[in-house]
Formats: C-alpha cells, structure tokens, sequence
C-alpha cells in the first residue's frame, strides 16, 4: 500500500465527482413531476431534496452501498492483488461520472445506477476475469431493473385508481379529499418509515425489535398524518376556482399530500443512488484502511455515507436550481392528484429495493409509475417514443460505463505499476 | 450543462386543451351569423360584406388551430381518449365553421335576402341552430374533467345530462326548420325560383350547425361509452 492516501484522495474526490453529478441530475428527474405538478415551488424543492437526500442517504443508503461495493465482484479472487480492486473501483467511479457528464450534456436518458453496475461488471471481468463477477447477483440486479418499473406501475395505477373510487367520481371529491387525503399521507410515512427501520439502522446505532419497528412506523404515519390534517383545514376553499376546472380546489387539497410524497420521494432516491457514488469509494477505504487486506468484514465507515450526501447537495444547490426549472416548469400534464400517485408508487418501491440492498434507477422507476397512472386514464397524453428511448438507454448505458472502466482501469493500472 | 429533460418530454401536449380551443374559435365564427343575419334582414348589403369577411377569417382561425393539433399527435402518443374519437370530434367541430362561413359566403355572393315576413323567424331558427353548436362547446369543455376522474363516476353523468340537453337543442331547431319550410313553401310562387332554391339550400344549411354540433356531441358519448 505505497500510495495508501493517493488512493483514498482519488476515491474522495472520484466519488464526490459523481455524487455532484447525481444532486445536479438525477435529483432532478425525481423532484421533476413534484415541482411539475405545481404542488411545490422550486425552492422548496431544493430544501426538501436537501435534506431528505442526505437523511436518506445517512439512514437507508446502506444495503445498497454494500452491493456496489462488494455484492458484484468476487473479492476473493483478489486477495493477492487488492490494487486491482482499488484501480478497479476507482476506474469504475471515473467512468460511470464520465459518461453521466457526456450523457447530460446530449440530452441522453441515462441511469447513474446503471453506469456504475455496467462499470463495475466492465472492470471486473474484462480486468480481472469473468469470474470474478458474481453473475448471479448482477442477474439479479437485472432483474430488478425490469421488475421495479412494473411494480411501481402497478403501485402508482392502483393507487391512482383508488383515488378516483374515493374522491373524483364521487359527486363531493372536495370532502372527500379532506377526509381520505389524511390516510394517503399515513401510507406515506408508514410505508418510508417501516422499510428503512425494517432494513435496521444497525450502523447509526440502533437496533430495534419487529414490534417496536411497527410501533414507530405507525407513530410516524401517525405524525405525518397529523401535519396533513393540519396543512388541509389551512386551505381556503374558493368555489370561484372551481368554475372553470372542477377540481382545482380537491387539486389544492392534493398538493398536501404531494409535498409529503416528495420528501418520500427525495429520501429514497438518497437511499439508492448516493450509493452508486459512495460504495465503490467505501470499498477502496476498506482495502487501504485494513492495509491491503480485501477486508469482506470490515464495517462501513459512516463518513463515505456522509460524503455521498454531501456531494449530493452541493450538486444540488449548485446546478440542481436550473435544472428542477427545467424540467419541472413543462410537466403542465401532471395535476398533485397524478403526480402523488406516480411519486408515491415510485418512492415505496426505490426504498424497498434500497431495503434488499437492490441498487435500481430511480428515474426508469417513475417512468414506471407515471406509465401506470397514465394507463389508469389519468394522463392527457403520454409521449411512448420517450418511454422507448428511456428503456433502450439501458442497453447502451451498460457497455459504455464498461468500455469506459475498461480503459480507465488499464491506465490506472499503468500509471501505479501494479 | 445541458438539462436531461426526458422527463418533460416524457408529457405529451395533452391534446384536451388545443381540442377545447378550437371549439371555441367554432363557437364565436358561428355566433357572428346572427348580427350577419340581422344585417342581411335589414338589407344592410355593405354590412353584411363586412360580418362575412369576418366570419371567413374566424374559420380561417379554426382551420390553423386544427392543423396545429393534428401535427401535435404524433402516433406515438398515449391518451385516454382514442385518437381516432379525437381527431373525429375534431373533424365535426371544423365542419360547424366551415358550415357557417358556406352560408356566409353564398349569402353575400348572391346578395340575398329574407323574403317578406320571414326575417324573425330565420333568426329565431338560427338562434336555435347557434345555442346546439354553443350546448357543444359546453360539453367538450368538460373534457379535461373526465379525463381527471378517468371517464366514470359523477363527472360521467353531468356530462351525459349536459348532452340530453344538447339533443333536446337539436330537435327543436327540426321543429323549427320543418316550420320555416312551411313557411317558405307557401310564398315560394312569388319569387324568383333560382332565389327560392338557395333559400331552401340555407334553410338545410343552417340546419347542419345544429346537426353537426349533435354530432360533436354523439362522438362524445363514444368516448363515454366503453
């Protein structure tokens, strides 16, 4: 370990790189249909992001950064020669920042999760071997890619449907909405809290049995319903608005409970994608801290976590502004009541997938659960030709965040004469 | 740095909105027929040429927004309403304008005139015949609602009552046609038979604002209908 603090600077500032790359982004995309929707302001966006991000990232992002870090290469293998996972992972880092950066700059959909598992499996098996790439978790990360679309369409087209039985079919949506709106608020901090308790907050200390997990998820449902039920009896009602479009006060109404769904929303994208950053940075601090052991026991040291959130909002507060304007200001298609059903349903499901450690996209997420709502005939037009071109950046995605760690690697590999 | 904004784009222009203003450039081009015919009743020649230059530039209006929406619905567009049901509603809507400037045009093209007496009730049919295409703007205006609470419900039901209201219209401007035919019928020795024919030909046409309105109407109940 000649070059012990080389390798963690790079890893630092690698991984900060790309975390800013995320804040300025990504976050975007997920706080897109929230500000889209108009139930909050981009300022409040920034704030909510920034916070429930980094709580996100601190509380729930470590299932997740575990997989990155050691779930998809067989370190093993690598016992003998631990520089190569450290080249491995920094390349990998570099490249998944790299293509993200030239990515945004075309316009492209892309994925920060799935630039990094391409990275990564590119590194490991063209590096070092294929078989040092534990086939069946990346077939199972796949998989998951596939799957969490779908759920998150169906979460978002059930719930979407629900809220059209409970409130807008019904000849009274306003005291509908006033009475049901309180519940969705529950689901929403329940659902958050109890999958991040569940998952176990093992490594900021605490360690709760079942019941008392539920006891606090239902006292945290509690809670946010409450706030709700607050905020809803300070809406002023004006049944002029409802002159031209119905429903513009139960939208108000609406816009509660999206406020609420989008620190769901924020706390779960930290969840998952702080940890494409920060995994492969944890896994060359292990490495070099345990003095060039592949440390598999090692815990994760709290402040890769907090340098992933950190990154996060300073992308954020530094380019994330311009970047929520854009894209929220156009989404006019996307009422509170669509976008709480879309968010929600795309929330629940990243946090469960954060839960089993499934390191998923976050935006083909929403795509999913914005399709789902759209096909509960919620939607005046969804534009399918984005749809297919967000599904098929997948395919190009993946071998350019591996051709790109490819090179990295060897160059890397060069430069430190391994 | 360029923004990644697929996620805007991932929003189609609802075409809900565009359909709700094309109908209401409709809806003003056919309403500038009734100071059109009490020009014409008061023999107002020079007045009549001006109202019928504007009821063409009105059409003319409603054509461009048409254009504009079918450009706007790429096939690749998923939208709660078919877009064949859409792009009908569209059609019948631009047919009520281009109706009213037919019977604009020809009107002032051949200086026509009300025969004796006729003057009011060619004006109460017309009447008639605007509130069908103004009850068709009513409900197409509810489309962005039915699209919120995904055509069911109560929404559903105001719509359907909203268009019973339009049918009822519709049958009181046949009334009203039959009696003006009546009327015609029983005068037309007296004129000139060339004049008489085209009157006939304005009575149909005047009738077809109401008819085609309907029919805005009926593509709409499909759209209810599944």
């Amino acid at each position: 370990m000649d070059y012990a603090t080389i390798y963690i600077t790079l890893a630092v500032v690698f991984g900060l790189f790309m975390a800013w790359g995320i804040g300025a982004n990504d976050v975007a995309n997920a706080m897109a249909t929230s500000v889209g929707s108009k139930a909050i302001t981009i300022k409040q966006a920034i704030i909510i992001a920034a916070v429930f991000e980094f709580a996100g990232a601190l509380l729930a992002g470590g299932q997740v950064t575990k997989t990155i870090r050691k779930g998809m290469v067989d370190a093993e293998l690598l016992s003998s020669t631990p520089d190569l996972l450290i080249y491995g992972m920094l390349a990998s880092l570099l490249a998944a920042g790299i293509w993200l950066i030239i990515a945004t700059y075309y316009g492209w959909p892309v994925s920060t999760t799935h630039s990094i598992v391409g990275a990564i499996v590119g590194f490991a098996a063209v590096g070092i071997g294929i078989e040092a790439v534990h086939w069946g978790k990346v077939g199972t990360i796949a998989m998951s890619w596939v799957v969490s679309p779908l759920l998150a369409g169906t979460i978002a087209f059930i719930l979407f449907i629900s809220v059209q039985k409970l409130i807008m079919d019904t000849p009274k949506p306003i005291e509908n909405a006033k009475k049901y709106v309180p519940y969705y608020m529950f689901l929403v901090g329940f659902m958050i809290a109890l999958v991040t308790l569940f998952k176990g907050l093992k490594h900021v200390g605490l360690e709760m049995s079942t019941g008392e997990n539920y006891f606090i998820a239902i006292s945290i449902g509690l809670l946010v319903m409450m706030l709700g039920k607050w905020k809803i009896s300070k809406i002023n009602i004006d049944p002029n608005e409802d002159k031209d479009f119905h429903f513009a006060n139960v939208e108000k109404i609406f816009a509660v409970l999206m406020m609420a769904t989008a620190c769901a929303m924020a706390f779960a994208h930290g969840s998952n994608d702080v940890a494409n950053a920060v995994g492969p940075v944890a896994a060359v601090v292990g490495i070099v801290e345990s003095g060039g052991q592949v440390a598999q026991k090692s815990a994760m040291p709290i402040w890769v976590l907090l340098l992933g959130g950190i990154g996060i909002v300073a992308g954020l507060a530094m380019y994330g502004n311009r970047v929520i304007a854009t894209v929220g200001s156009g989404i006019t298609a996307l009422t509170p009541s669509r976008g709480f059903a879309a968010t929600l349903a795309a929330s629940m499901t990243v946090v469960l997938a954060s839960g089993t450690g499934l390191p998923i996209s976050t935006t083909h997420t929403l795509v999913g659960a914005v399709l789902g709502v759209g096909l509960a005939r919620g939607i005046g037009a969804l534009n399918l030709g984005i749809v297919r071109t967000i599904f098929l950046s997948w395919i190009v995605t993946l071998p350019a965040g591996a051709i790109l760690s490819i090179i990295f690697f060897f160059t890397l590999k060069g430069i430190f004469g391994a | 740095m360029v923004a990644k904004n697929y996620m805007y784009r991932l929003f189609g222009h609802s075409p809900v909105k565009p359909l709700q203003t094309h109908m209401e450039k409709v809806v003003i081009c056919v309403q500038e027929l009734i100071p059109f015919f009490e020009a014409v009743n008061k023999g107002d020649h020079s007045e009549a040429k001006n109202l019928q230059k504007n009821i063409s530039k009105l059409e003319k209006d409603a054509d461009k927004l048409k254009k504009d929406l079918r450009m706007h619905l790429p096939t690749g567009l998923m939208m709660p309403v078919s877009r064949t049901d859409l792009l009908e509603v569209l059609r019948l809507q631009d047919q009520v304008a281009n109706k009213a400037k037919d019977i604009a045009g020809i009107m002032v093209g051949r200086k026509m005139v009300f025969p004796e007496d006729m003057g009011p009730l060619f004006l109460e049919y017309l009447q008639r015949c605007v509130d069908a295409a103004e009850q068709a703007l009513v409900t197409v205006n509810e489309l962005d609602e039915l699209v919120e609470t995904g055509f069911r419900g109560a929404e559903v039901e105001l719509v359907k009552s909203m268009l019973k209201k339009l049918d009822k219209i519709e049958s009181d401007t046949d009334k009203i046609q039959i009696k003006t035919r009546a009327t015609l019928f029983k005068i037309e020795k007296d004129l000139p038979p060339v004049d008489v024919m085209f009157l006939y030909k304005i009575i149909e046409w005047v009738g077809d604002l109401a008819d085609l309105s309907q029919r805005v109407g009926s593509r709409l109940q499909m759209m209810l209908a599944r």
